[in-house]
């Protein structure tokens, strides 16, 4: 979660950069060594990216996915099943945690297309409008993805580790 | 004075555009790869217990493995053949885009309830 947490902060200003340096008209007004910082930049964004997914998968998810021995009624360690044994929390699981584990795909998958085209094209960018455009929508999408798998990440770990599960409810609104 | 006859437009990309072309429509393409795995395995038990390449992950393991693997395959493929060409980069987008967003609708669990 820390470095999806990360990503995301970091996300505003690689987008912000990435527009104004691929939409500036004139080649003197982006600098060098500008063009340099953001391509470091979005390289540290796609490591980001992939270690968020790799580590939430192959560390977080097994835990999250644990099987508790036969005949357990203590689920408080077991956060799938905690969240699926009761109707009023089962969304948790169906709907936030099954969105969230693969849409959060996405992110890296497109800042790393991202940052090749960058990588690639630099300041001659602003000469391709349409991969520009393209360049950019994925960038958003990448976004998405980071956000609604950070949200429901932060959500969910706070459902079922922390209160137990038990109380509030998905999209219920109001049970508390 | 320009001896050649031609006048060098500030705005005349240098490099050709099917690179980009090839980074973009083959990152749509892992994407819907990982979403209509992703749907598969919800959908059919047998694909579901195929995709399961690390046990404690489950069949998460084999969906993004995969799809990571057709992404860079035909990223690799694609680059090869457009990387010196100017192609028509405006359906490639489109094409693009459009299976990011099916990927986007196939990954939203209440769409994939529907079926």
């Amino acid at each position: 979660m820390g470095f999806g947490a990360l990503y995301l902060l970091a996300f505003s200003g690689a987008l912000a950069e990435l527009y104004f340096f691929t939409a500036a008209l004139q080649p003197s007004e982006t600098a060098p060594n500008r063009e340099r910082f953001l391509k470091v930049y979005l390289i540290a964004m796609v490591v980001l990216a992939w270690f968020a997914v790799l580590t939430g998968a192959y560390v977080i998810y097994p835990w999250y996915r644990a099987i508790p021995p036969t005949g357990s009624t203590d689920l408080s360690m077991f956060p799938q099943q905690l969240l699926m044994s009761s109707s009023t929390t089962i969304g948790w699981h169906s709907f936030g945690m099954e969105w969230k584990e693969h849409i959060a795909w996405f992110a890296p998958i497109s800042i790393t297309m991202v940052a090749f085209v960058f990588i690639r094209y630099g300041r001659d960018l602003r000469n391709h409008r349409q991969l520009r455009s393209a360049v950019l929508c994925f960038s958003l999408v990448s976004f998405l993805a980071a956000g609604v798998a950070g949200l429901f990440g932060a959500l969910i770990d706070k459902q079922a580790p922390v209160q137990g599960g038990h109380t509030i409810q998905l999209g219920a609104g109001g049970a508390k | 004075m320009n001896t050649s006859g031609h006048v060098i437009s500030p705005n005349t990309p240098a490099m050709p555009n099917g690179s980009g072309a090839a980074a973009i429509l083959s990152a749509g393409i892992g994407a819907f790869a990982l979403a209509v795995l992703a749907f598969a395995g919800d959908k059919s038990a047998s694909v579901k217990s195929l995709l399961v390449f690390y046990k404690p992950t489950g069949p998460l393991s084999g969906v993004t493995t995969a799809a990571i693997l057709i992404w860079l395959f035909t990223w690799r493929i694609m680059e090869w053949r457009w990387r010196n060409r100017t192609v028509a980069v405006g359906r490639s987008n489109a094409i693009a885009l459009i299976l990011l967003g099916l990927s986007l609708l196939l990954t939203f669990p209440p769409f994939v309830d529907l079926f």
